[in-house]
């Protein structure tokens, strides 16, 4: 619109001095904006997929993708609501009464690294990890019930930088990217009986690539219902 | 709990054993079943005295130490620490100087009243008090007549203390001094017992033997045997019960370093695949890598849902008559206002001790030696000889301490030692330890049986019941087990191992009609401890619990007021806890109190728990049992049991305390998905109150299980106004 | 198969085992040291619990070749440990075992949660111990044992 409107440079001509002068002013402000637009638009991460910005269109279907992850077994086990992780693709109470403690690093005599070392051990069945831990309660991606939060409530508390260790849009990705735990969840090892451990429903590229275009988009959450 | 008999080929087992069934004088039944060969004693005639020597229960070392011979399986149910305070006491040995050990198979070490070597019934100390106190005084009058022959004085001139014996004019010997002396002695026929004033460790808190071993790592179980050139082995079992190898692929398992053998053996039903290697993870490496191609045809493929509907429509019809008292058609007199109508379902329970099955067999062609955490040394010996071809007396089988057992290490089949002699017959020369892992523990069957009871209540004017009428389906271990046993245990077709608890209950029903069905299912079943009264006092104590509600009675007056006049302990124990229970009037907002009582093997223990509910589950803050055991032999020892107890009863009330089988296979393989009681479950505090009694002793290791879940439900009820009748306990 | 360095009760030790095998059994069948148990193979009971690197570990999960230098001691080193003492003596005097096979476990748990909390509230002892299984139900006496053991380390006992 803006080019057009310097395309009819006519029009301020026709115009009263004074009227062109406001108006030359506002074309000023305009142009500068839509530069700084512009400049913006080079400035964030690029897709793959041409030159346009995100629309929250796209930004909220990338979110369901990351979203899908987040709330798969893999991950969600250990986002809980409660004082204690879940096990299993069908999420039950993780065995041994085994709790968060002060820092979601259990309690004395039986924290996380009791039984979780630093890698998986696949042939006693026990997964592992680097500084294998809870999520904090600040982090809660189920309520008290174990149920699911939805992807709205999801979303508004992976934003909140009050709550996800003040991480911005750049910050998530990073996490989403290389955070060893959050990798786990695709190397999940073996369980007691050889079998293998459910991997999340994208791969840890589409995870990555689906959290770009979503941070592309600004983050945008679905409207809570 | 009567274990049922195996008779068995080639043993000494007659196949004509008889039984004598004597009435004791406080009206209870004993069983007392002998198997000597027939023409040595006659039906009806007093079975011949049997004669335990002193020197085969206790040696008195040159050191003063002093080693008790024990007839039981210790279990963790502190036999091995009672019984020789009972012999010591009569002995007035130096208890300081005492130690314990587990006595092997062997005749003389059987169960007096029984007449097999076993654990079971919790019959440790009422069968063997008698016999242990008489063994103690038998060893003192010896040593006593030793030093009276050494002193030239009389026995009555002497006297004994602390393991030395003292007469007159100062002088005094240890036992270690007179005992070469002593044994020269014929033990006599008769001797005079104590009074019991003149206790001095019978009746007193008496700490366990085996607690420092216990607690230090030194305590060796069966599973911590180490001999030389032993070998492990672990079986690939079928999925399904009774099925059978049809092929293997053992290429790779055969690979794996350290392997020594792979071959089928049979099973007590159908047939495995041992794996055999040097070294424990060797072999489930190795297991771990077979492919077996099991044959599942021509069996059943039990199913839990399937079942529970099955046994539903059938307890909604008349089984076999267990009681028949009064009228059995007054219950349809009676408005349906006034009647209670309740189903209840019991789920399989699993044993799941914590230390899983294994034992250890050496084969020497022409003879064999075990080492076994076993319950019934008696019929495991001639099980293990008969599948080695051995006559019984050429197996030398060592009784192990068990990690727990509550029932399942006590097979009617003795199907583990089986196996462990058909791995041994093919190696002969090594000594095999044949480990269940847990997986294999849990799926491996003998569990306590599932349940579904049909009740229908009618209620008098005042109250008070008048029509009980009661249909309990269930399977039986031992119908078709051809033993004498069954002879006593099955009447009209009713196994009453599955009946107890309600065809003996205390309480006074004008009229009572309760019959059976015991359904054929393919899941090896099992006495669990406190077997029948585990479901059947669970049901009749929430239903009284009910009665009580509704005629708005306190719980323990109700069922004072409804006693049978004869149901002795009852009353003492139920008194008594109203005594102690006084905090049930007393409680906080969202607490709640629950009572049960029950008995097992003419011990009663009644219990009232303060509940609430936490993270919805019930939360146990306080439990208080009252227990009418007779003497208490040892007090510490009966509060530690009852302790316990208490929290092993809980297993069926926990949201994963249940097994459940879906097309033939068992779901649950470890402690992730059948979960027993941790220390949150648990009664955060208990107290436990002895009646005072001078009354022969009964046994405590099984009777306050049946109580616990009783008391928590009937407290929910009064937290939530549900009736809980289906376990396990999954939501509240 | 492998050979391992591994450090158990001040001793270095050799053991050739399976790179996957679990510690628990490199203990009991390489190192005859029978007292920690195995009860489930797979975490749920606390049986085989040891203390790694000072941390309380369940020794059936951890392979061999994931402990590398962190110093391994086991049950029967608790006779030479002060807590370890107390906590043992605790046992006795107050009658905890039953059976005694999960007692191992229990108190490795025991003396590894007063080593870190010496007088530790009954919701911690609840916590630190409520995920070792006692078949045998002797929960009881085991927080009785761990309240008079707190005691005695309170009261200048080392």
């Amino acid at each position: 619109m803006l080019l057009r409107s310097s395309r009819t440079g006519s029009v301020f001509d026709q115009a009263a001095p004074n009227a062109n002068r406001i108006l030359r002013s506002v074309t000023v402000i305009l142009v500068a904006c839509g530069a700084g637009l512009l400049l913006m638009s080079f400035a964030s991460p690029r897709a793959q997929h041409g030159d346009r910005a995100r629309t929250r269109t796209e930004g909220l279907a990338a979110w369901q993708q990351v979203y899908s992850v987040l709330t798969s077994p893999r991950c969600i086990n250990c986002h809980t609501a409660t004082n204690y992780p879940q096990q299993g693709d069908d999420r039950q109470r993780h065995f041994a009464n085994v709790e968060r403690g002060l820092r979601g690093q259990g309690v004395p005599a039986l924290q996380c690294v009791s039984c979780h070392q630093k890698v998986n051990a696949d042939s006693t069945g026990a997964p592992g990890g680097h500084d294998w831990h809870l999520a904090p309660l600040s982090m809660k991606w189920q309520d008290r019930n174990d149920q699911i939060l939805s992807s709205a409530e999801v979303c508004r508390a992976v934003t909140d930088r009050s709550k996800n260790h003040n991480l911005d849009g750049p910050g998530l990705l990073k996490h989403h990217t290389e955070e060893p735990l959050v990798l786990w969840a695709w190397h999940p090892g073996r369980r007691p009986d050889s079998s293998l451990r459910t991997v999340p429903p994208l791969t840890h590229e589409q995870f990555v690539e689906a959290t770009r275009r979503w941070v592309e988009a600004g983050m945008p959450c679905p409207q809570a219902p | 709990m009567m274990p049922a008999i195996q008779v068995a080929t080639g043993s000494q087992l007659s196949r004509r054993g008889f039984i004598k069934a004597s009435a004791l004088a406080t009206g209870g039944l004993m069983v007392a079943l002998y198997l000597d060969p027939p023409a040595a004693a006659q039906e009806g005639a007093p079975p011949p005295p049997r004669t335990y020597p002193p020197d085969a229960f206790v040696q008195i070392l040159p050191d003063g130490k002093i080693v008790i011979t024990v007839n039981r399986l210790e279990v963790g149910q502190g036999a091995q620490t009672a019984l020789p305070m009972i012999l010591a006491d009569e002995l007035d040995a130096d208890w300081s100087q005492v130690t314990a050990q587990l006595a092997p198979a062997g005749e003389l070490y059987k169960d007096p009243l029984i007449g097999i070597q076993m654990i079971g019934g919790s019959c440790s100390i009422p069968n063997s008090f008698q016999q242990y106190r008489e063994l103690g005084a038998k060893t003192r009058a010896m040593l006593i007549g030793a030093a009276a022959d050494r002193w030239g004085v009389t026995a009555d001139q002497c006297r004994t203390k602390d393991s030395v014996v003292y007469g007159p004019g100062n002088r005094s010997a240890r036992y270690a001094e007179l005992t070469e002396d002593a044994v020269r002695r014929p033990a006599p026929a008769v001797v005079q017992l104590k009074s019991a004033s003149q206790f001095r460790l019978i009746g007193k808190p008496v700490r366990r033997l085996d607690s420092r071993a216990k607690c230090d790592g030194s305590h060796k179980f069966s599973l911590d045997l180490d001999l030389p050139g032993m070998l492990i082995a672990l079986l690939a079992r079928p999925p399904v019960f009774g099925g059978r190898v049809r092929g293997v692929d053992d290429r790779e398992a055969r690979n794996v370093s350290g392997v020594r053998d792979i071959f089928e053996i049979p099973l007590v039903s159908g047939s495995a695949i041992a794996v055999v290697a040097d070294r424990f993870w060797a072999a489930k490496q190795a297991r771990d890598r077979m492919k077996v191609d099991w044959d599942l045809s021509g069996i059943d493929h039990p199913d839990s849902l399937q079942l529970f509907a099955r046994y539903t429509e059938l307890a909604k019809t008349p089984g076999n008559v267990a009681v028949r008292l009064g009228d059995e058609h007054a219950i349809d007199q009676i408005p349906a206002s006034d009647r209670i109508q309740a189903e209840y379902e019991f789920p399989y329970l699993a044993h799941a001790p914590m230390e899983p099955i294994n034992l250890t067999v050496r084969n020497d062609r022409d003879r064999a030696e075990a080492w076994v955490p076993s319950q019934i040394p008696t019929w495991e010996q001639a099980a293990l000889a008969e599948v080695l071809g051995l006559k019984p007396e050429q197996v030398t089988y060592h009784v192990l301490s068990a990690g727990g057992s509550f029932g399942r290490r006590g097979t009617t089949d003795s199907h583990f030692v089986r196996e462990a002699a058909a791995i041994a017959k093919r190696l002969p020369g090594a000594p095999v330890k044949l480990i269940y892992t847990r997986e294999d523990d849990m799926k491996s069957g003998y569990y306590r049986p599932m349940f579904v009871h049909r009740v229908e209540v009618g209620i008098g004017p005042d109250g008070m019941p008048i029509a009980w009428k009661h249909v309990i389906v269930g399977q039986s271990f031992v119908i078709g087990t051809g033993a004498p046993q069954e002879a006593i245990l099955v009447k009209n077709g009713v196994d009453k191992l599955a009946t107890e608890g309600t065809d003996d209950s205390p309480y006074t029903f004008p009229n009572m009609h309760v019959s059976v069905h015991h359904p054929k299912v393919n899941v090896p079943t099992l006495s669990h401890r406190s077997v029948g009264y585990g479901h059947n006092s669970f049901v009749r104590e929430t239903l009284l619990d009910e009665l009580a509600t509704r005629a708005k009675y306190d719980p323990i007056a109700y069922r004072l007021k409804l006693l049978k006049p004869d149901a002795k302990k009852f009353r003492t124990s139920l008194t008594l806890l109203d005594q102690k229970s006084g905090w049930r009037h007393r409680l906080p907002r969202n607490h709640a109190s629950g009572i049960a009582c029950s008995e097992y093997n003419s011990t009663c223990v009644a219990c009232a728990v303060e509940v609430s509910i936490e993270n919805k589950r019930p939360r146990i803050h306080r439990a208080t049992l009252a227990v009418d055991c007779g003497l208490a032999v040892n007090p510490l020892s009966i509060e530690n049991q009852m302790q316990g107890g208490l929290v092993f009863g809980l297993t069926q009330l926990m949201a994963n305390g249940a097994i459940t089988l879906k097309d033939g296979r068992v779901e649950q393989s470890n402690f992730d998905r059948y979960a027993p009681p941790y220390m949150p479950d648990a009664p955060v505090s208990i107290d436990v109150h002895i009646v005072p009694s001078a009354e022969q002793p009964t046994g405590v290791g099984e009777p306050p299980v049946p109580v616990i879940a009783p008391a928590v439900v009937n407290a929910l009820f009064r937290l939530t106004g549900k009736r809980y009748r289906s376990l396990p306990l999954t939501t509240v | 198969m492998e050979t391992y360095t591994i450090t158990v009760n001040g001793q270095t030790k050799e053991v050739t085992v399976d790179p996957g095998a679990p510690l628990l059994w490199a203990l009991r069948e390489e190192l005859k040291l029978t007292g920690t148990k195995y009860g489930c193979g797979i975490g749920a009971c606390g049986a085989c619990t040891v203390h790694l690197g000072g941390v309380a570990t369940r020794s059936c999960l951890v392979p061999v070749s994931m402990v590398g230098n962190r110093p391994i001691i086991t049950i029967e080193a608790m006779a030479e440990d002060p807590v370890g003492r107390i906590v043992r003596d605790s046992w006795v005097s107050l009658d905890v075992v039953q059976c005694g096979y999960c007692q191992s476990g229990q108190i490795m748990s025991a003396v590894a949660l007063l080593k870190s909390v010496p007088r530790p509230t009954d919701k911690n002892i609840e916590e630190s111990m409520g995920g070792n299984l006692c078949r045998c139900g002797a929960y009881f006496r085991i927080r009785e044992a761990i309240r008079a053991a707190s005691r005695q380390l309170e009261g200048g006992v080392r």
